[in-house]
């Protein structure tokens, strides 16, 4: 049935799109939404990056100034850092995780997966700063001992003070994420992995291709498009990381786990820079675009193939 | 088809971020000159911070009773702001000309070279309520904090708090302890209680400046009360070897667990309670614990068991135990564009009516004097009015007078520096950086 009607709904789309006019006035109301919200804020925030001071003291104009302060500031670079850091531990760990169970779910758990499912990506829902305050709790000492050094003194361990070194809170801050979010990778992959044909995958196996060449060799080059989307999903969101550490440890211990986004904010809002502030923000949209170009453009030749 | 569909947009891109540049240089010089003869606006507007309920409550009464009449000529009402977001706020507002008549206000932002202190958007209390003769309801010391704190008296001591350590006497009595009057007795009592099974201070370590405020009184003991004066006039720097010394005071109490097991995540709320539990001996904080120390529900240890010392003396320093520390709370100030006769009246009604209002009904000593009679004081609360009464000079806290920058790296650092992480010479470079930073 539905084939019969295809061919004329086909021509009645080619009518429309081939319409320069009904693009523009299908695209207008979003676009003008898009450029309001979006590229606006973007460009007014390029526009201050040159200046200096707030709406109160007055903004004088110095050129590139901010953006050479930048990259002899200590605590922007620091920041700099956290930001990439963050952005490719959580990356690589969250999508890998998201992988390992989309595979989970298609080719081990297939029908019966609906709960797990469910599941894992329940914790997506719950806002940052309560998953923050949570997991605060789980690795508390002192008074407000929490369940982590309950397990490490039962095994005869110390208790562990997690927050009071910066390699302790970005454990506890990608184990977070990882947390709230690989649910959510993992379903977008797992809809990627359903869209591999079956009998493509059934031809393998009569090839010979079994367990992990299987996936090597099939599963993971036809999946690749998703996969992709699903690195550049995370890099974008991990790169911009502000709520979980500022709930979790405010940056913390010293500034040592501040990120850009956490930087740009004080500046900015505690201390009344506006201009530098939004330099910074403009240093992380760039990094934005760097970063999802970069992971176009390595693999776009694959995916095209 | 790509490159002729794409044009029209990066065309219209383009004209919208010239728009939005040119848009973004035209908005910059915002805002309407200060000073001058005020003009009443419609209602008497009060901004507060939600962590101080206190203020809004006790003005609402005011307004009902002993400032009735004002409150008919100019209705109060009341705008709430976060304290977190006061400085951006307050910003925005002043930049729109859009300011309440009364409003609080960032520490730095009321000095004389602050941004609203510099462009006279904020008015001297003390011309109006000399004026309005009652400027001597202002407690001298309260003034000469908050002239100490923001460089003029642009701030009203709804609050004025002294700050030292308050002691559990049952567990000093326990231990045979009197009150230390060095440095060093101090951490022989605090060493005794630890031995005995106690936890020596309750610090909320998380706020910060719980622990930093402990270095700055050593700092002020040691090398005198003008101590963060001269860092802030660069007459010293703080990686002189004084100041470095507080840090390492600081440093190695932590390190001798005087502080408990994991100060540095403890939240105040939890240090108070460890204090009036009877967990913990001592703990460095302001007088406004004594709303805590009142509240029988909270207070375990009994009102009558609870002590209140100055922070002690450093042998051999320059400063002594009776320069108490003393705050007069955030700054709230008065627009002078809105200081027309109405407002004026209003301001001499609280300066009047506040210090006894506010004692009777919540128990809050302000630097107002108290006028007309309090009834039902408790006991501790009027023991520290006792002090309080007899105090001749006070100290700022630690970081009174940094500029907004170092005074955030000064309590984010401290957990570095009592986890061993940062060496007491490191913190205080990277502080005093900080500080030539913002000159």
């Amino acid at each position: 049935m539905p084939r019969a009607d295809a061919p004329a709904r086909r021509t009645a789309a080619s009518r429309v799109f081939g319409d320069r006019t009904a693009i523009l006035f299908l695209l207008l109301p979003t676009l003008l939404v898009y450029v309001a919200l979006k590229v606006v804020p973007v460009a007014w925030s390029l526009g201050l990056s040159l200046f200096e001071g707030n709406a109160l003291r007055g903004m004088e104009f110095v050129g590139l100034d901010n953006f050479a302060t930048f990259f002899t500031d200590d605590a922007a670079l620091h920041a700099l850092v956290i930001s990439v850091v963050f952005a490719v531990v959580a990356t690589v760990c969250q999508v890998t995780l998201g992988y390992l169970l989309a595979l989970l779910y298609v080719f081990v758990l297939r029908r019966g997966s609906a709960f797990v499912r469910t599941a894992v990506f329940f914790p997506m829902v719950l806002p940052t700063v309560a998953v923050a305050l949570l997991f605060r709790s789980l690795v508390g000492v002192g008074d407000n001992q929490g369940p982590v050094n309950d397990v490490i003194n039962l095994f005869g361990g110390e208790s562990v003070e997690f927050l009071v070194s910066t390699a302790g809170t970005m454990a506890v801050a990608v184990a977070m994420t990882l947390w709230s979010s690989m649910g959510f990778y993992a379903v977008l992959m797992y809809t990627g992995l359903l869209d591999i044909p079956e009998e493509v995958i059934e031809s393998a196996r009569l090839d010979g291709a079994s367990g992990f060449r299987l996936v090597r060799h099939i599963v993971v080059p036809l999946s690749l498009p998703i996969l992709l989307s699903s690195v550049i999903f995370s890099l974008n969101a991990t790169l911009k990381v502000f709520d979980s550490l500022l709930a979790l440890n405010n940056g913390g211990p010293g500034t040592s786990t501040a990120p850009l986004t956490l930087y740009m904010y004080r500046t900015a809002f505690e201390y009344a820079e506006y201009g530098y502030g939004s330099t910074i923000a403009v240093v992380l949209t760039l990094l934005c675009l760097v970063f999802t170009l970069a992971v176009f453009r390595s693999s776009s030749k694959r995916v095209e193939d | 088809m790509t490159t002729r569909r794409t044009r029209p947009f990066a065309v219209a891109s383009t004209a919208l971020v010239a728009i939005a540049l040119t848009a973004g240089c035209a908005g910059g010089g915002g805002g309407q000159a200060g000073g001058g003869a005020g003009s009443d606006p419609d209602t008497f507007t009060v901004l507060t911070p939600n962590e101080n309920e206190t203020l809004e409550a006790q003005l609402t009464a005011l307004s009902e009773n002993q400032c009735k009449a004002e409150n008919e000529a100019l209705p109060l009402e009341h705008q709430k702001v976060a304290q977190a977001d006061v400085v951006q706020k307050v910003t925005l507002l002043a930049s729109q000309g859009a300011l309440p008549a009364h409003f609080v206000a960032g520490t730095d932002m009321v000095r004389p070279d602050g941004d609203l202190g510099a462009s006279d958007r904020v008015l001297d209390y003390e011309e109006l309520l000399t004026e309005a003769g009652v400027w001597d309801d202002v407690l001298p010391a309260a003034a000469s904090t908050v002239e100490g704190a923001y460089g003029q008296m642009v701030s009203l001591p709804y609050q004025y708090n002294l700050e030292g350590i308050w002691y559990n006497t049952a567990i000093f009595d326990e231990l045979g302890l009197e009150e230390p009057q060095t440095f060093d007795e101090l951490l022989a009592a605090a060493g005794e209680v630890k031995d005995a099974g106690y936890q020596p201070f309750a610090q909320a370590g998380a706020a910060g400046w719980p622990l930093t405020r402990l270095m700055g009184m050593y700092i002020f003991r040691e090398v005198g009360p003008d101590a963060m004066e001269k860092i802030r006039d660069g007459e010293a720097e703080l990686t002189d070897e004084p100041y470095v010394a507080g840090a390492t005071a600081l440093a190695d109490m932590a390190a001798d667990g005087l502080f408990g097991d994991g100060f540095n995540s403890l939240e105040p709320d939890a240090a108070t309670a460890a204090f009036l539990s009877g967990r913990a001996a001592m703990t460095y904080d302001g007088t406004w614990l004594l709303g805590n120390i009142n509240d029988p529900a909270q207070n375990e240890i009994g009102a009558e068991n609870v002590g209140f010392m100055p922070f002690p003396a450093v042998e051999g320093g320059a400063g002594t135990a009776d320069q108490w520390a003393a705050n007069a709370g955030a700054a709230m100030a008065l627009d002078p564009a809105q200081a027309g006769p109405k407002v004026k009246d209003w301001i001499a009604c609280i300066a009047e009516n506040y210090g006894q209002q506010a004692l009777q009904d919540a128990g809050v000593l302000s630097g107002f004097k108290v006028n007309g009679e309090v009834t039902d004081v408790p006991e501790t609360t009027a023991a520290v009015q006792e002090k309080l009464e007899g105090v001749d000079e006070t100290v700022l806290w630690f970081e009174a007078l940094l500029d907004a920058k170092s005074n955030s790296l000064a309590s984010t650092n401290v957990s570095l520096l009592t986890t061993g992480q940062m060496t007491p010479e490191q913190y205080m470079t990277e502080l005093q950086a900080s500080v030539d930073a913002a000159r």
